[in-house]
């Protein structure tokens, strides 16, 4: 459990994080979702405890970061920084943790074999691949067996098999009952792995929705059809939550499933020339929500050169 | 592989952080870095190498003219503190500015967010490392010293202010290592932490011989170096503080060093 509370951070007249509210639930993924600069990694931070809210306050599990008595066990973080230091050991990082805390060696070797790293652990983590650092990152996250995991932008750089680790990875702990707060930049990522959303733009929360409502305010799923006899197969199929747009001999529906438009086809008679599930895009509901938050717009070609 | 992903289960109560946890896990971030090694090695080497060196070549005849120092025993056989004061004081702010510069701090910190207990352990840990390998050094330099000296100039462990001298030396040498560490943990920033040490231990004394002769006499003795070298040298000339009170002036420089990197942990973000 995670809660933010009016939690601000400015640096001098820049405001970072703006009045953010949230609480993030146990037994569920939570995607923390927003461009570049919204303020994702800041509040991580705040969270725990390196960074000192300007205002507000946060707390995991009903207190402040710094009042744990044995952090570890129950809060483990990746940060989005790298946070290693190159010339030791993979093996020599997780233990100089583990020893804060009394975690035993049997421990390491455990969360070492978890992150598929047990093979380079006596390799020094400067020569690292940014996959391999994202892996000792979560190891080291995991070392205290938490209750709650948070982690910064963690398929950063892994490549697809690890990112396939890391979803089931995290859908696992969720269902242990773990709470488990993820940040990305990727809602295609976030629709994979996430239940629940909190988006966020230039320091506010924008949405803290689920991830179905997200998807039925996005639009739902629609059906692409093509067919012989449009209007027919529109007043054949009409009925409560069904809605038919298109013109021509092309239709979109939403609310029906290809397989029932299909069959009531084929039970009318009506020839099908196409029919297309078709998925809508997360990442453009993403973008048009977030549109007006983005920090750094990229330009287009010709409106940076039009100018001579 | 969806659950049991987790197999250790690990109660909050069995592992509560505690300072000797936190000391111990400094201890193993020191021996586990090269450089630290290294550091530490360099200021064994420079003590007993540079000590040999110059006990060897010692020819009374041609160093009439030299400081004053490098004619007894203690000042022949101790001149690589001098070094060796620089690479302890270089480990220290290695190990403390080191994981600032790597982001290892973030870590450091969210295993220990009290904070506190990561600068006093990391200021032990370089301080006894330094303080061991300074007394065994500076006890092997002047053993040597001993077997190379011509008579006129060797002196016996037992002769007054040998012992002092020594042990002095790797105490002044324990304190330059904690300097580094409070240093570094000040600065956050290993350039900026060697400029400092350098500056303070080096370069201070030498900028006060601009300033006017009376201001000089009167300042230089308590600059930091000055001041805690005062410990190593055996017939101290009347302008420097006497052994005691200078490792004393040393070792409040150091103490309002470690306080100000105190107040900026405590104080600001990570």
């Amino acid at each position: 459990m995670i809660e933010a509370r009016a939690l601000t951070k400015r640096y001098g007249t820049k405001t970072a994080v703006d009045r953010v509210e949230f609480s993030v639930r146990p037994g569920v993924v939570t995607g923390f979702l927003g461009p570049n600069g919204a303020g994702k990694s800041t509040t991580m931070r705040m969270i725990l405890g390196l960074d000192k809210p300007t205002e507000g306050t946060v707390t995991v599990l009903g207190r402040s970061y710094t009042g744990f008595p044995a952090p570890l066990t129950e809060v483990g973080a990746l940060l989005e920084a790298r946070s290693v230091h190159p010339g030791r050991t993979a093996r020599a990082h997780l233990q100089g943790l583990a020893y804060t805390h009394g975690i035993p060696k049997s421990r390491v070797e455990e969360v070492l074999a978890l992150a598929g790293l047990s093979e380079v652990a006596g390799k020094r983590a400067g020569g690292f691949s940014l996959g391999m650092g994202q892996r000792l990152g979560i190891a080291a996250a995991l070392l205290g067996d938490p209750q709650v995991l948070i982690l910064d932008e963690p398929v950063n750089g892994l490549d697809p098999e690890g990112v396939l680790w890391v979803r089931n990875l995290l859908t696992g702990l969720a269902a242990e009952g773990r709470t488990i707060f993820v940040s990305s930049h990727l809602m295609s990522e976030m629709a994979l792995t996430a239940q629940h959303l909190i988006i966020v733009g230039r320091g506010r929360v924008l949405a803290d929705t689920s991830l179905e409502e997200f998807v039925r305010t996005a639009g739902g799923d629609r059906v692409k059809v093509v067919c012989a006899d449009p209007g027919r197969l529109s007043t054949t199929i009409a009925g409560p939550g069904v809605e038919v747009t298109g013109r021509g001999e092309e239709l979109s529906i939403a609310g029906l499933g290809a397989r029932e438009i299909g069959t009531a086809a084929a039970r009318e008679g009506i020839a099908l020339y196409e029919l297309t599930v078709q998925s809508v895009s997360l990442e453009e509901a993403f973008m048009d929500l977030t549109r007006d938050a983005v920090e750094y717009h990229a330009r287009s070609l010709e409106s940076v050169g039009g100018s001579r | 592989m969806t659950t049991a992903t987790v197999m250790t289960t690990l109660s909050p109560a069995d592992h509560r952080v505690t300072g000797p946890r936190v000391l111990r896990s400094e201890t193993a971030k020191v021996w586990s870095l090269r450089s630290a090694k290294i550091t530490v090695g360099l200021a064994m080497l420079f003590l007993v190498v540079f000590g040999w060196i110059f006990s060897g070549t010692y020819d009374p005849a041609s160093t009439n003219q030299g400081p004053v120092d490098y004619q007894d025993a203690i000042g022949i056989s101790l001149v690589g503190a001098n070094f060796a004061q620089l690479v302890l004081g270089v480990f220290g702010v290695l190990i403390a500015a080191g994981e600032y510069g790597t982001g290892l701090i973030r870590s450091t910190f969210m295993a220990v967010p009290r904070r506190l207990p990561v600068l006093w352990s990391k200021a032990v840990v370089a301080g006894v490392c330094a303080l061991v390998v300074g007394t065994a050094g500076a006890f092997g330099a002047f053993l040597i010293g001993y077997g190379l000296l011509p008579d006129g100039v060797q002196l016996p462990l037992t002769a007054p202010g040998v012992l002092r001298c020594l042990f002095g030396a790797g105490m002044y040498l324990g304190l330059v290592a904690v300097f580094g560490v409070a240093l570094g943990m000040l600065l956050r920033n290993v350039a900026g932490g060697i400029t400092l040490l350098v500056a303070g231990l080096l370069l201070l004394p030498e900028l006060a011989n601009l300033l006017p002769r009376s201001w000089n006499t009167t300042i230089a003795p308590y600059l930091p170096g000055r001041a805690g070298g005062a410990v190593m040298i055996l017939y101290p000339d009347p302008q420097s503080l006497s052994p005691g009170a200078g490792l004393a002036v040393f070792a409040a420089w150091v103490a309002v060093t470690l306080a100000a990197a105190t107040y900026r942990l405590k104080r600001t973000d990570a």
